[in-house]
C-alpha cells in the first residue's frame, strides 16, 4: 500500500523520538468526520467534512473563533471604504507559508482569480458574485485578471465589490475563499495537494491522505500563533457508518464525532450524558411545491397543506428531537435578523387542521374529489420516515399522498429539470450567516429555486437589500421572507437543522455553536 | 495446455471490451449526473465542471476518449475524489481488499474442508450435526449482523481487538474484517465438501480401496478427496473474485479503506468512470479466477483434458 507521507517530517519525527524518547508523547486528536473530503484543494470544495479539515490547514482572511465569532485571521485589519465597496487588509506581518515563504497580498489575488476562473470550475466560484466581474470571469466573458482585486503590496489586499455587501467579512470564513501558496500551485500543477507537496498558511500540515481510512495533520511550526496550538497531530477519520463510529467512540479509537446514529438517541444520552451535544444549526430541511403547477399554484392550498403537516410529531418522533420545528425559512442565529414565521406558527396543531380542513372544503376538495399529492424524496432512512408521517398526517384529510423515492443524484437531477412533480423535499445549510444566503432560493431564475416561484416585488426587496445600509437591509430581507415565504410559500419549512455531535471529556475548549465549527487550534486534549 | 491458456487469454480481450462498452453507456442512461447534489450548482458553474471533465462532449466522443485512454491503462480522474486517480483510488484500496479476501477464503477453504470431511465421515452422529448446524448458522446469518456483533463482544465487552479502522495493516485491525468475510463461505465450503464426500465415499472405487484394505487415512485422502475437491474448485472460482474485490458492507462496518465500497459508492454518485473501474477490475478477476478454475479442473480430475 502507498502512502503519501512527508518523509522529511516523518524523520525529523523519527529524530525527536530518539532523542526525546517518550517524555515529550505527541497529543493526537482523532475526529470522527462525516465523511472523506472530495478534494483538499479549497477551490475546489463544498462540503462541510471538507471545510472542517481546511479550516485547520488553511486561515481565510477572516476566521470563525471557537464560538463562531468573526476575527480577522490571515488579515491583521482591514479598513472599508465609505460607500461600502473597497476593502483593505492588512495581512498579518511576518506570516508564512509551512515552508517558510510569506503568505503575499499577491497569492491572495492569484487565489481569487483561480477560482472564479472557469478552466477551475469552481462549485463555489459564486462566492465571490459581490466581486468586480466574478460573474462575468465565471461565465468566460472577461478574464481572470480583471477581477476586482489587488495586490497595493506584498501586504496590503484591496477588494472592490460591486456594491455594499454587509455579509462580505462573514464570507471570508468560507474555504473557498482560503489562498492557496502560489509558487506551491505553480510546482506542483493539479498535485499541488498531494501530502509532501501541499504547503499551507493554518495551524497544521497535511502529513498523510489514505482515502477511507485517515487524514493525518501535524502542527505547522510556522504558524503565527504556533505557540498557543496544543494538539500536534490531529487524525480526520471519516464516519460513514454511524453505528461504528459510535462504538469507535466508546472505545477510545475517536475523540469526537459531528455526526451520531440519532434513532439511538435516547439510550446514548443516557451512557454518554452530556458527552453528547445537541443544539440548533444554520440549516433548514424543507418541502418545496411546483408553484407553476395546478393545483400547487394556488397558495392557499398550499398554505392548507402546510399548516396540517405536525412540525413538533416529526421532529420529536421522526427526529428524536434533533431537529426543531420550523415556520421560517431563516434559522434563528444570525443576529439583527427578524424571522417572519408563518401566521399559523402560534397556533395549536388542532387550529390549523381545522383551517387546513375549511380551505380544502372551500376549493371542493372532499370525499367525491381527493385531493392527491405525490411526495419526491432522496434516499435517507429518515427521509423516509419524515414522508411516510406527514403521509399519515394528511390521510384524515382526505389527502391522498403517494410517494417517490430515488437516489441523491436522481433526485436532484429531476429537481433541476424542473421535471413534473407536486412536492419534494430539499434542504440548505449557510455557507455563511446570512439570511440572504437562504432567501436567494426563491428569487427568479435561482438554479435552486426548485419550486419555480417568481414573484417581481419579491426580487425588488431582495435587490434593494443589496443596496441599502446594513441596518435597513435586515429590514428589507425579512419583509422578503414575510412575502416569499410567510405568504406565498415558496418553500414549505419543516424543520430547522440541529447539530448532533459526541465530544470526549478529555477535549477542552469545544464551544457548541450555530455554524457547528470547531477548529482544532482551539481545543487541548488532556 | 499453454495453447489453452493463451486462447483463453485471446478471448477475454473481445470479451472485456463487450463488458467496457455496455457499462459505459448503462451507466449514462441512469438519471441525475456527477454534479447533482442537495446544494445545486449554478448552471455557468456545472458547465465549467462539466467542460473540465470532457463531459460536454458527445457521448460517443467521451466513449472513443474513454477506450484510448484505458488501452494505454489510464482510467481517468475520479469525478467525486478529484484528488485521486480511479488508479490510485485502486493502488491504495486494492491491496487491503486483496489481503482480506484471501486469508478469509484461505481460511474457509481449509477449515471448511476439515469440517465438511469430518461431518462426512461421521454422517449423522454428533459431530456431523454439529457441523451441518454451524453451516446452516453462518449462511443464514448475514454479514451485518455478525460484524457488529463481533464488534460488541470482542471489541468493546473484552477489548482483543479495535472496533474498526486499519491501523495501516496491524493484525489485530483484520481478525474481525476476516473472520466476518470468512463465516459465510466455510459454512458453504463446509456443506459442498460434506455433500460431495459422502458422494466419493460411496462409489465403487473407493469400495475397492477398502475392501483392498487401505488405511481409512489413505482411503479418505488419497483417493476419496480428490473427487470431492471438484465442487470446491468450481464454487472457490467466483468466490475468490468477489471475495478479493472487496466487501462494501464488511468495509464500511469496519471502516476499511478497501475497494468494495466503489462499487455502491461510484454508483450512486454517478462518478462515472469509478464505475467503469470497478467494471474492469472485478471483470478481470472473475476472467482470471475461471480461468484458473478450469486449469485446476484437469489437475484434479484426471478425465479432464484441454489439448
Amino acid at each position: 500500500m502507498k502512502h503519501y507521507t512527508m518523509k522529511s517530517l516523518m524523520a525529523g519525527a523519527a529524530i525527536l523520538a530518539l532523542t526525546a524518547g517518550n517524555a515529550f508523547a505527541d497529543v493526537v486528536f482523532n475526529r470522527g468526520n462525516s465523511a472523506d473530503p472530495e478534494s483538499l484543494d479549497p477551490h475546489k470544495t463544498s462540503t462541510v467534512y471538507e471545510a472542517n479539515i481546511l479550516r485547520d490547514l488553511f486561515m481565510g482572511l477572516m476566521i470563525h473563533n471557537a464560538k463562531a465569532e468573526l476575527e480577522p485571521g490571515a488579515a491583521e485589519s482591514y479598513t472599508v471604504s465609505e460607500d461600502g465597496k473597497v476593502y483593505t487588509f492588512k495581512l498579518r506581518a511576518g506570516a508564512k507559508w509551512s515552508d517558510g515563504t510569506p503568505v503575499t497580498a499577491q497569492d491572495f489575488v492569484f487565489s481569487w482569480q483561480r477560482l472564479v476562473d472557469p478552466a477551475t470550475a469552481a462549485e463555489y466560484a459564486y462566492l465571490l458574485s459581490p466581486v468586480v466581474n466574478a460573474d462575468a470571469i465565471t461565465k468566460g466573458e472577461k478574464k481572470p485578471a480583471e477581477l476586482g482585486v489587488k495586490a497595493i503590496d506584498d501586504a496590503t489586499f484591496e477588494v472592490t465589490l460591486n456594491s455594499a455587501t454587509p455579509y462580505f467579512l462573514e464570507m471570508l470564513t468560507h474555504q473557498s475563499t482560503y489562498a492557496v501558496s502560489k509558487a506551491n500551485v505553480e510546482k506542483f500543477g493539479a498535485d499541488f495537494i498531494k501530502p509532501g507537496n501541499l504547503v499551507s498558511n493554518g495551524a497544521y500540515i497535511l502529513a498523510e491522505f489514505v482515502p477511507n481510512d485517515h487524514i493525518k495533520a501535524v502542527k505547522n511550526p510556522n504558524f503565527y500563533d504556533a505557540a498557543n496550538v496544543k494538539i500536534d497531530v490531529v487524525n480526520y477519520i471519516p464516519t460513514e457508518d454511524r453505528s461504528t463510529a459510535m462504538k469507535r467512540y466508546e472505545a477510545g479509537e475517536l475523540d469526537s464525532n459531528d455526526d451520531i446514529p440519532t434513532e439511538q438517541l435516547a439510550d446514548l444520552k443516557a451512557k454518554f450524558g452530556d458527552q453528547v451535544r445537541l443544539g440548533p444549526y444554520l440549516g433548514t430541511y424543507y418541502y418545496v411545491f411546483k408553484t407553476d403547477k395546478a393545483p400547487w399554484d394556488n397558495v392557499k392550498l398550499r398554505h392548507a397543506v402546510s399548516e396540517a403537516i405536525d412540525r413538533d410529531y416529526l421532529a420529536e418522533k421522526v427526529w428524536q428531537n434533533t431537529m426543531i420545528p420550523a415556520y421560517s425559512f431563516v434559522p434563528p442565529g444570525i443576529g439583527g435578523y427578524e424571522a417572519r414565521p408563518t401566521e399559523y406558527a402560534e397556533k395549536s396543531q388542532l387550529d390549523r387542521e381545522d383551517e387546513a380542513k375549511k380551505v380544502l372544503a372551500e376549493l371542493g376538495y372532499g370525499p367525491d374529489k381527493p385531493l392527491k399529492m405525490e411526495i419526491r424524496y432522496n434516499t435517507s432512512e429518515n427521509h423516509k420516515n419524515t414522508a411516510v408521517a406527514i403521509q399519515e398526517q394528511l390521510k384524515p384529510l382526505g389527502i391522498e399522498v403517494s410517494l417517490i423515492n430515488t437516489d441523491t443524484k436522481t433526485h436532484y437531477g429531476f429537481l433541476e429539470q424542473k421535471g413534473n412533480y407536486d412536492i419534494a423535499r430539499a434542504g440548505w445549510i449557510a455557507d455563511y450567516k446570512d439570511p440572504a444566503n437562504f432567501l436567494d432560493l426563491c428569487k427568479t431564475g435561482t438554479g435552486n429555486n426548485y419550486g419555480v416561484y417568481s414573484n417581481a416585488d419579491y426580487d425588488k426587496l431582495l435587490a434593494e437589500a443589496a443596496a441599502a445600509s446594513a441596518e435597513q437591509r435586515m429590514k428589507l430581507l425579512s419583509d422578503a421572507e414575510a412575502m416569499g415565504v410567510a405568504r406565498d410559500l415558496c418553500v414549505v419549512p419543516l424543520l430547522f437543522y440541529g447539530f448532533h455531535t459526541v465530544v470526549s471529556p478529555k477535549l477542552k475548549g469545544w464551544e457548541d455553536n450555530v455554524m457547528d465549527v470547531h477548529p482544532t487550534r482551539f481545543l487541548s486534549k488532556e | 495446455m499453454l495453447r489453452y491458456v493463451i486462447r483463453r487469454l485471446l478471448t477475454a480481450i473481445p470479451t472485456l471490451f463487450l463488458i467496457v462498452t455496455i457499462s459505459f453507456f448503462l451507466i449514462r442512461v441512469a438519471p441525475g449526473g456527477p454534479f447533482n447534489q442537495e446544494k445545486g450548482l449554478n448552471p455557468v458553474i456545472k458547465a465549467n465542471l462539466e467542460k473540465s471533465f470532457g463531459l460536454d462532449q458527445p457521448l460517443w466522443q467521451q466513449y472513443t476518449t474513454y477506450l484510448g485512454n484505458l488501452l494505454r491503462g489510464d482510467f481517468g480522474p475520479s469525478y467525486n475524489l478529484p484528488d485521486f486517480t480511479v488508479a490510485e483510488l485502486f493502488r491504495v484500496g486494492l491491496p487491503v481488499s486483496i489481503q482480506l479476501g484471501s486469508m478469509a477464503l484461505l481460511l474457509a477453504l481449509l477449515l471448511g474442508s476439515v469440517m465438511g470431511i469430518a461431518a462426512a465421515l461421521y454422517q449423522n452422529r454428533a459431530g456431523d450435526y454439529a457441523v451441518v448446524a454451524t453451516a446452516t448458522a453462518g449462511s443464514t446469518i448475514p454479514t451485518f449482523v455478525i460484524a457488529p456483533l463481533f464488534q460488541l463482544f470482542f471489541a468493546l465487552t473484552l477489548k482483543w481487538f479495535p472496533v474498526g479502522g486499519w491501523g495501516d495493516g496491524a493484525f489485530i485491525n483484520k481478525v474481525g474484517p476476516v473472520l466476518t468475510l470468512m463465516l459465510p463461505q466455510l459454512a458453504i465450503v463446509a456443506r459442498l465438501m460434506r455433500g460431495s464426500m459422502i458422494e466419493s465415499l460411496h462409489a465403487h472405487h473407493i469400495r475397492t480401496a477398502r475392501a483392498l484394505g487401505l488405511s481409512d487415512y489413505a482411503v479418505v485422502v488419497r483417493h476419496a478427496l480428490r473427487g470431492a475437491l471438484l465442487p470446491i474448485v468450481s464454487y472457490a472460482g467466483p468466490a475468490a473474485a468477489a471475495l478479493l474485490t472487496g466487501s462494501v458492507i464488511v468495509e464500511t462496518i469496519f471502516a476499511i479503506p478497501g475497494v468494495g465500497r466503489y462499487f455502491i459508492d461510484a454508483a450512486l454518485n454517478r462518478d462515472y468512470t469509478l464505475v467503469m473501474g470497478t467494471v474492469v477490475v472485478i471483470a478481470i478477476f472473475t476472467i482470471i479466477f475461471n480461468l484458473i478454475v478450469d486449469i485446476l479442473y484437469a489437475i484434479v480430475d484426471p478425465r479432464v483434458r484441454y489439448d
